[in-house]
């Protein structure tokens, strides 16, 4: 997406203000409740005037209270799921699948809707009425009814809050992949940090109606090691498992990973925290620990008096994170051999 | 008993009247009502609490009040009565007249009910049809319109109801002309006064109860199928 912004905005007491410019394809904005996150959603759609400013996106402006210009929301192209799906309740699934659609052109309409339906796994739904849906069939549908207007952007506004931790991450592969597959930007809007993980690239970061950084998520991601009882947590998929005694062995690049966890055969997402990594210069003789994986440390970063130590273990990366004094004993700097040592039950299923 | 149910011509023209009448109310009030009722649920006009006040006086106002107001409006000195006796149409002792004296009376009730159902639709619903490409317009006929069906459909029938039931408003305004203004409630008002009527006014009366129960019936039905699709 090339999306330029630089807009202040006054609602009663609440000062919004932002500057940016965005060319990533996924990006994030990132902020407490009440921090501005949903007014820049409304600024960037036209359900809201910006005071003055300028937005433009893919070369065309969208408002310029310079120029007078002001798209209205229809006209924009820009698509919205909202927290709550906010389906028509007196439309079936396919009309409201098919709303957006009808209302555009036939030389915009570059998604087909069947394989969107089939995306989303829609199908057996089409002829529901709205209000016999579930909660994540709901946002599925919300979903397919923005991606069939073909926007030109989508923005979403904590679209998973509403929907319980199973579902959610159920949902992220079939938002993913429409997105994907039809090569459609996106603006995700959230307060939950893996939820950005998951969802972008870039991040900007909002505090109080102001714009205080753009980051990239795992910038934002590695930044949480240095507040009070948070960390950083690996991410990865792992899967499918095979049974080693009562453990499960998972393929993890060149190497593998023991796990007491054992799930099906899909892939799963994992995680493990920072702090659970334990590196050693040299294999220990004996310890309890099930992974023992040889690594290079590739980068360095610190935070106050804690140290992310970023590792290649042959292909895939991890963070662990370690205090400035470790550094020191053990001799890290770049390019130096470590082992890392993992507890088998140190890694938390997330789907 | 057999002289009972028997309807002089003058009665039936006075339920004709009536129906007419409140067909006519209703039919002119619909659109009206959806317009003050959306005007004031949606839009953000500041004298909102006022134009609020206006359409609901008629509620509280003796209904001979209000016909008096029209009829200082609407007389030949009138400011709307002069100017519509210059294209030749006279509302004063006319049907239109009865019409014009219900929909004022009803209005506010009409407004109520429609105004009910449409602040129950979630405003992200049209927000979310604005983002999806549906212009106001375009937004207004699909998304607000069905949603307030059925209160429309409430507000049009408290509007028939209240109607068929107008006397004050209509007796100073349209008159009490046998044929041309005369509708039940007034025809009962004759029969009343006049001596040896009792039996006329009630068959009028048993006419006006088949009527307003037949109304409430039909809206009923109407409802329901409207929740059914």
């Amino acid at each position: 997406m090339e999306l330029d912004v630089d807009i202040e905005k006054q609602h009663g007491k609440f000062r919004f203000s932002a500057a940016f410019s965005l060319s990533l394809q996924r990006c994030g904005v990132f902020g407490p409740s009440g921090s501005g996150k949903s007014t820049l959603m409304h600024l960037l759609s036209g359900l809201l005037v910006p005071d003055r400013g300028k937005i433009c996106l893919a070369g065309k402006t969208l408002y310029d209270a310079g120029a007078g210009v002001n798209i209205p929301p229809e006209q924009r192209r820009i698509g919205v799921v909202f927290q709550h799906a906010h389906l028509f309740p007196h439309m079936n699934v396919r009309r409201n699948l098919f709303y957006g659609w009808r209302r555009t052109e036939n030389s915009e309409r570059r998604i087909a809707p069947e394989s969107l339906i089939k995306v989303l796994n829609l199908d057996h739904l089409l002829d529901r009425g709205v209000n016999r849906l579930s909660g994540g069939e709901r946002q599925r549908v919300a979903l397919g009814r923005t991606v069939l207007a073909c926007p030109r952007l989508i923005l979403m506004d904590e679209p998973l809050t509403g929907l319980d931790e199973e579902l959610k991450y159920q949902i992220i592969p079939y938002l993913k992949k429409a997105l994907d597959e039809f090569n459609i930007p996106l603006l995700f809007i959230s307060h939950s940090l893996r939820e950005m993980r998951l969802m972008t690239d870039e991040v900007l970061v909002f505090r109080d109606g102001t714009l205080q950084a753009q980051m990239t998520t795992e910038n934002l991601a590695r930044s949480g090691m240095a507040t009070t009882g948070g960390g950083y947590a690996n991410m990865f998929k792992l899967g499918p498992p095979r049974q080693v005694g009562d453990l499960w062995s998972y393929p993890f690049g060149e190497n593998s990973l023991v796990l007491t966890e054992e799930d099906g055969n899909g892939d799963r997402l994992f995680e493990l925290d920072a702090r659970d990594i334990v590196l050693f210069k040299g294999r220990p003789e004996a310890t309890s620990a099930r992974n023992l994986l040889s690594c290079k440390v590739v980068d360095i970063f610190r935070f106050n008096n804690r140290v992310g130590v970023e590792l290649d273990c042959r292909g895939m990366r991890l963070v662990a994170q370690i205090v400035p004094e470790s550094v020191l004993e053990l001799g890290i700097e770049k390019g130096v051999e470590v082992v890392a040592v993992i507890k088998a039950s140190s890694f938390r299923r997330v789907v | 008993m057999d002289t009972f149910f028997n309807l002089t011509t003058q009665d039936t023209h006075a339920i004709w009247l009536s129906i007419k009448v409140a067909c006519g109310a209703t039919l002119v009030a619909t659109p009206l009502g959806f317009a003050a009722a959306y005007l004031l649920v949606f839009s953000k006009l500041p004298a909102k609490s006022l134009i609020e006040g206006l359409i609901n006086l008629p509620l509280v106002l003796p209904p001979v009040v209000v016909g008096y107001l029209l009829l200082l409006l609407f007389g030949q000195s009138g400011f709307f009565g002069s100017l519509l006796q210059s294209a030749d149409i006279r509302i004063i002792f006319t049907l239109s007249g009865a019409v014009l004296a219900s929909v004022v009376v009803g209005f506010p009730l009409m407004v109520r009910a429609i105004r009910i159902g449409m602040e129950g639709i979630d405003h992200n619903c049209l927000m979310a049809a604005r983002t999806l490409g549906a212009g106001w317009w375009d937004t207004l006929m699909t998304i607000t319109l069905p949603l307030s069906g059925r209160a429309i459909l409430a507000g049009m029938t408290l509007m028939f109801a209240r109607s068929l039931g107008e006397f004050g408003a209509t007796i100073i305004l349209a008159g009490n002309i046998p044929g041309v203004t005369q509708t039940i409630p007034l025809a009962i008002y004759e029969y009343t006064n006049t001596p040896g009527g009792d039996r006329m006014a009630l068959n009028l009366c048993l006419v006006s109860i088949i009527l307003s129960f037949a109304i409430l019936m039909l809206s009923e039905a109407v409802a329901r199928s409207m929740k059914r699709s």
